[in-house]
Formats: C-alpha cells, sequence, structure tokens
C-alpha cells in the first residue's frame, strides 16, 4: 500500500490559511505550554497567563501526542482578537479561565497550568464542562485544530486531491492486508 | 440563451434546479416549454470547486437559519443546522453521492404492507412501481446509471473492499460497487471517475451526474430556459380565483422582483418547499397555499441513518476514492422478524479529518475522541440508511419569531424518531459492526447520524386530497397550475437513496405539464 509521509510540512498555503495572526512556526517548535512564551506575550485582549491557560486546556480537551504544540496555539490565538472586538468574549474568557484556577487551587493550590497529571486537569474540565466557556472552546477548537492542512498528513489524510489526478493511480484500491475469498 | 420578461405569463417558473426543479426544467424545454428556472444560490462550475471540506461547505452549503425541536439527536447536536443540502446551481445534485437506486415494489405500498402502525401516517403512494418503472429507465439511462444499460460497475477502493470482504465473511450475498450515476466509462460527453474522493464537495471532474453540467446547459441549449441564480423565492401568488400566478424573488440587494407565471412548480427541497407554501398564504388559503389538507409541512422524513467505523491494525485509507461506491443490499427488505418493519441499505462512506472531528461524535471531547481519530488511517467506513416512518408530528412549520435576512419566517423542523427507526438503527449498527469485526476491527465507533442529507414528504402525493398535498402527477390538489417537483412528494422514503426516484417523477412530471398545457387544462 502506499503510505504517505507523516512528519511535518508547513506549506505557505496552509500557513496562511490557518494563522490568524501569524505564529511563526520555528519560534514555537519544542517550546513549552508557559505564560513566558512570546505568542503568550504578544496576545494584546487577554492577559499572558490566561493565553498559556487557554492552550494547555486546548491541548487536553483534544490530546495528540504527535500533534506539537504550535497547533494548539494557532488554533486559539484568533481567540485573542476575538477578544479585543468583543468585550462579551474577552469576558466569557477570563471568567472561564478564572474558574478553571479557582477549581485548581482548591483541589490541587496550584493553577490549572501547573496541575502536573493530565488526567487531574481533565477531571477540572469535567467540573466546567457545561459552562458556555467551555462548550464555546470545544465546539471552535473542533474546526480550528483540526481544520489545519499541515496536521493532516499525521493522521495519514492526503487533503486536496484533484490536483494529482485524483487516487486512480495513487492508491484507491492498494488495500494489501485482507483475507482473499 | 433565453432570458425572460418578468411579465411573460406563459411561462413555467420552477423554484429551485436541483434533481427535481433541473431535470423538470430541460425536460419542458426540449418539448418546447418556456421555462424560468429561479435558483437561491449562485452558479459555480466544476473549476470552482474545492478538494476542502469546511472551504465547500462555506462554497455550497444552505446555511441560512433553521431551527429545531424533537427528541432526534440531530436537533441536539445542530440546532440551527438540521439538513445539510446544497445553496447553488444544480441544488444538492452537486454534493450528493450518486447511489441510485429504484424503490421496491412493497415501498410504494407501505400502508397495505406494514398495516397501520401506532404513531405514525402511514399512505400508499397513489402510482406503483409499474407505473414508474419506464421513468426509471429513463432516469437510469439519463444519468448514466453504472449496472444498468450495460454500464460496468465502478471499481472497489479500498473502504469497499474492506466492507465487502467483512460483508462476505458474514454471509451477505448482494454485495458491490453500486447502481452509480459517476461514470464508470466516458459517457455523454463527460468523463470517467478519477477516484477524486471529494464526491460530496462537487465533482471536479464531472464524472458524477449533476443537473449543474447535464440538464441545465442541456436545457438552455434549446432557447427554452433560463436560469436564474441568486434569485430567491419569497412568495408564491393566487388570484381571486384560485390560480397561482407568479412568485416574488429577491435578488442579493434585496430588492424584489415579480415574475408571472402560467405554472409554477416548486423544487426547493422537502424543507424550503413546504416553508415557501406556509410562507405564501393568502385569503382563500390562510393556513398556507395548497394546504387545504393540512399536511404542507406534515409526515417529513429524512431516513433512518447512522455509521459504523472500525478501526484495524494496518491502513485502509478510507478517503481514496469514489465516497460511496459500495452496497449490501441483503438488509433491505421487509422482514418484521428482525423487529421492525421496512429496510435499510449499507453504503460506503468516508469523512476527510476536518468532518469527522465535527461529525463523528458531536459534543465529545478527551482521549477516547482523539485516540479514535489517531486511528483515521486504519479506518474503514458505512453509511446506515434505512426507511424511517411517516409521522404527522414530523413537520416543517414557520418558526414563530425567528427571520431571515428579508424578514421571512424560518422554517423550524420537529422530529422525533419512531420506534421503528430506532430498533431498526439498532440492527443496522450490530449488523455493521459484525461486518467490520469479521475481518478483525480492532475498535468500533458507531457514530450518529449527520444532519440530514435526504429531506422528504413535507408535501406528499396522495390519491385523495384530505390525505396529502398532491396529486399522482405533483400537481397540487387544491390549485391545478401548482405543482412540486422534489422530494417532498414522497409519499414514503424507501430504503434507498431519493435522488433517483426524484429525477424519474420529474421526467414523468414533464410529459404530464406539457400535456396539460397542450390540452389549456392549466
Amino acid at each position: 500500500m502506499r503510505e504517505i509521509d507523516r512528519r511535518t510540512q508547513f506549506s505557505r498555503r496552509g500557513f496562511l490559511r490557518t494563522t490568524g495572526a501569524a505564529v511563526p512556526a520555528a519560534a514555537i517548535a519544542g517550546t513549552s505550554i508557559s505564560a513566558g512564551a512570546a505568542w503568550a506575550q504578544d496576545a494584546k485582549a487577554i492577559a499572558p497567563h490566561a493565553m498559556a491557560t487557554l492552550v494547555k486546556a486546548a491541548r487536553d480537551i483534544f490530546p495528540h501526542d504527535h500533534i506539537g504544540d504550535v497547533f494548539y496555539v494557532r488554533a486559539v490565538t484568533p481567540w485573542d482578537a476575538k477578544a479585543g472586538k468583543d468585550d462579551a468574549h474577552k469576558a466569557m474568557v477570563t471568567e472561564g479561565i478564572a474558574r478553571l484556577d479557582a477549581d485548581a487551587q482548591d483541589a490541587h493550590a496550584s493553577p490549572y497550568l501547573s496541575v502536573a497529571w493530565e488526567s487531574d486537569r481533565v477531571a477540572l474540565l469535567r467540573g466546567i464542562e457545561h459552562t458556555k466557556f467551555f462548550k464555546t472552546l470545544r465546539a471552535d477548537l473542533v474546526v480550528s485544530l483540526y481544520n489545519q492542512p499541515e496536521i493532516w498528513p499525521k493522521f495519514g489524510y492526503e487533503g486536496s486531491s484533484a490536483e494529482y489526478g485524483g487516487y486512480l493511480a495513487r492508491g484507491f484500491d492498494d488495500i494489501n492486508w485482507l483475507p482473499t475469498a | 440563451m433565453a432570458q425572460f420578461d418578468l411579465n411573460d405569463d406563459s411561462l413555467v417558473v420552477i423554484i429551485g434546479s436541483g434533481a427535481g426543479g433541473g431535470t423538470l426544467g430541460n425536460e419542458l424545454a426540449q418539448k418546447g416549454v418556456k421555462v424560468v428556472i429561479l435558483e437561491a444560490g449562485d452558479r459555480y462550475e466544476s473549476a470552482d470547486f474545492v478538494n476542502d471540506e469546511w472551504a465547500s461547505f462555506a462554497q455550497l452549503a444552505w446555511k441560512d437559519m433553521r431551527t429545531t425541536s424533537g427528541t432526534w439527536r440531530v436537533g441536539k447536536d445542530f440546532p440551527n443546522l438540521p439538513a445539510w443540502i446544497v445553496k447553488a446551481v444544480g441544488g444538492s445534485t452537486v454534493h450528493w453521492a450518486g447511489a441510485s437506486l429504484r424503490f421496491e415494489e412493497y415501498e410504494f405500498k407501505i400502508r397495505s404492507t406494514y398495516g397501520a402502525l401506532p404513531g405514525a401516517n402511514l399512505l400508499d403512494w397513489p402510482i406503483s412501481l409499474a407505473e414508474l418503472a419506464p421513468y426509471y429507465a429513463k432516469a437510469e439511462d439519463k444519468m448514466g446509471v453504472t449496472r444498468t444499460n450495460g454500464i460496468p460497475g465502478l471499481p472497489g477502493n479500498n473502504n469497499f473492499r474492506v466492507m465487502a470482504a467483512g460483508a462476505k465473511k458474514v454471509g451477505y450475498k448482494e454485495v458491490h460497487t453500486g447502481r452509480m450515476a459517476i461514470n464508470s466509462q466516458p459517457r455523454d460527453g463527460r468523463g470517467s471517475c478519477q477516484q477524486i474522493g471529494f464526491c460530496f464537495q462537487g465533482c471536479k471532474s464531472g464524472a458524477k451526474w449533476s443537473t449543474l453540467y447535464t440538464e441545465i446547459p442541456k436545457g438552455e441549449d434549446t432557447g427554452n430556459l433560463e436560469v436564474r441564480p441568486n434569485s430567491h423565492v419569497v412568495k408564491i401568488e393566487q388570484d381571486a380565483a384560485g390560480k397561482v400566478t407568479g412568485v416574488v424573488y429577491a435578488s442579493p440587494d434585496g430588492a424584489m422582483h415579480r415574475q408571472k407565471a402560467r405554472v409554477v412548480a416548486v423544487a426547493g427541497n422537502s424543507i424550503e418547499s413546504p416553508r415557501l407554501l406556509l410562507n405564501s398564504a393568502s385569503n382563500l388559503f390562510p393556513d398556507g397555499l395548497a394546504n387545504s389538507s393540512g399536511q404542507v409541512g406534515r409526515n417529513y422524513m429524512r431516513h433512518m441513518t447512522g455509521n459504523v467505523y472500525g478501526i484495524f491494525e494496518k491502513p485502509v485509507h478510507m478517503y481514496r476514492g469514489t465516497t460511496m461506491a459500495g452496497i449490501i443490499r441483503d438488509e433491505s427488505r421487509n422482514d418484521p422478524k428482525r423487529g421492525f418493519v421496512g429496510g435499510y441499505e449499507m453504503e460506503t462512506i468516508s469523512l476527510g479529518i476536518p468532518f469527522m472531528a465535527a461529525f463523528m461524535d458531536p459534543g465529545a471531547w478527551g482521549r477516547s475522541f482523539t485516540s479514535a481519530m489517531d486511528g483515521y488511517s486504519n479506518m474503514a467506513g458505512m453509511w446506515l440508511i434505512g426507511e424511517d416512518m411517516p409521522r404527522e408530528t414530523n413537520r416543517v412549520t414557520l418558526d414563530p419569531a425567528a427571520k431571515d435576512k428579508l424578514g421571512m419566517p424560518v422554517a423550524s423542523v420537529h422530529y422525533d424518531d419512531h420506534p421503528n427507526d430506532i430498533a431498526m438503527r439498532a440492527h443496522a449498527v450490530q449488523q455493521g459492526s459484525a461486518i467490520y469485526s469479521a475481518v478483525g476491527a480492532t475498535r468500533l465507533i458507531p457514530t450518529p447520524p449527520y444532519p440530514s442529507t435526504h429531506n422528504m414528504g413535507t408535501n406528499r402525493m396522495s390519491e385523495k386530497p384530505r390525505d396529502g398535498v398532491i396529486n399522482k402527477f405533483g400537481q397540487t390538489h387544491d390549485i391545478k397550475n401548482l405543482f412540486v417537483s422534489d422530494g417532498s412528494q414522497f409519499t414514503s422514503g424507501a430504503a434507498c437513496n431519493p435522488t433517483l426516484t426524484i429525477v424519474s417523477l420529474a421526467i414523468r412530471q414533464a410529459d404530464n405539464i406539457a400535456r396539460m398545457m397542450e390540452q389549456r387544462e392549466i
């Protein structure tokens, strides 16, 4: 079967398309999610700590260990611009993160960002999953995370095919492990 | 290309350009009848389509606001998107999968066959399979349906081969790559399928039949058909004698235009068509045009649907190739011993990563969800589609509060699964799971219904005027020169995809409208 190269490839088209506010991939690769990161410091309407917490929550909501932080940062970055234009959105984010941190303080005596185990953070998210903040974040992420063409190869998905002549000569029927009958 | 005057009252005005409206328009034009098709959406061509699920959705989908109620899961997951249909020239034939199956004889006679099912509003069609068969044959030839007219089947892709291998192990017999209105060899000036895999996003090669590049240009070539895109009809008008006289439509700037007509045919799909009739209430018809029966909008059907995806140890790459060229037909029969009446088909389906994330389990998050997504390349998928029971209470009404940008009340769709639908879905999911398990699936993912692509029944055909909205020709019982030409005509939905039947009815209706015009009946 024709397998595909799953290494990250940053196409210009995908880069331009998915970045509401441009976040250079090289600047993020390998960094950890913290308020000190450049992308968190660069946020204008959302405080760096809240921005970093949003990204951490995004990863905890849709955890893919083979996907780098950059894609979660990109998925969440447009929320800063939106908060800058929409006070209600900004308030929802601020209050949502404050609630998450308060719950984390109660349970673990630390802010959400510093809760070490994913399972503990997920339990905190379960506690707020009925809130508008959580529902909005999840519903937004399911598009803003998965609609980034650069991550598609990591799932073994090849995206647009018409320009390559479809799959007629590229393995539409190349499965080779089925029982023959 | 024809261009007709707004005051020309000799025209047949068709609202909608999809399987029903586009076909009717061409058929009438071929007979010398002057036709204007008013299409709410824009006009795109194959080169404009994009192999990108969300971008294509933004380009083609009907996104105007709708509301929902009822216990169906679609209403919870997608409260303002009950249906996934197209707003563009070609209508939903732009994004349909191509599956082209005939109803079975018993599926025209569900009241006689199934009896009086509590909580359902069953009725026999006023036509039989024998009456429709010659038109099915014409439609299959027109659309180039594989496995008819000597046209070979499409080659099976990886997704089909997994399903077929499992089906064989389970003991199913009627398993093949479907009767598809997708060219397996060049035909009718269109090439053969390139296995692109984006059937739902508009076929970029034109191998799949769509009224957009078959019926409509052929009709335009006669000089008898004008298609007006971006023309959203808001009202059908009526004179004191009860005849319809024309329609009012909005252009994108919001300006209203009045097109006169000798005959009006409504083909806006089963949500918009009843909405338009209800929004066209008059002194003679205070409850909605042609609604003396009270049946306009009722008996909404959307098929029993569901999906099973299986994840395997090794890769499948289900997205490669024709999306729905694969079918198991053994369960498409009426065998109440299974615990339900009516039958269902099992058809291959695949979604790309963006839509799989959005539709696999709406609302879900966490590792159960993401680990299933991680299995994407090793996933095979099937769609389960069966007959749902018409119910009077499943209906399209006008939302009491929400209005569109033109100020017209939007459609509100209420749907509750009938116990028969629930029993059928459970059976279908069990059988689908058995198929993938038989070839080594390590994980099964039963996914809920997607927003409805098959919308049917809201202006149904009936022998007696009190039981439905239209007669056996699609002519409204109440108004002689008003017709319905889309899937809202369906008295029942059968187990199979509706497009072939919509096209067949449109060809038949064109013969009858032309005859009635000739004889000055209308």
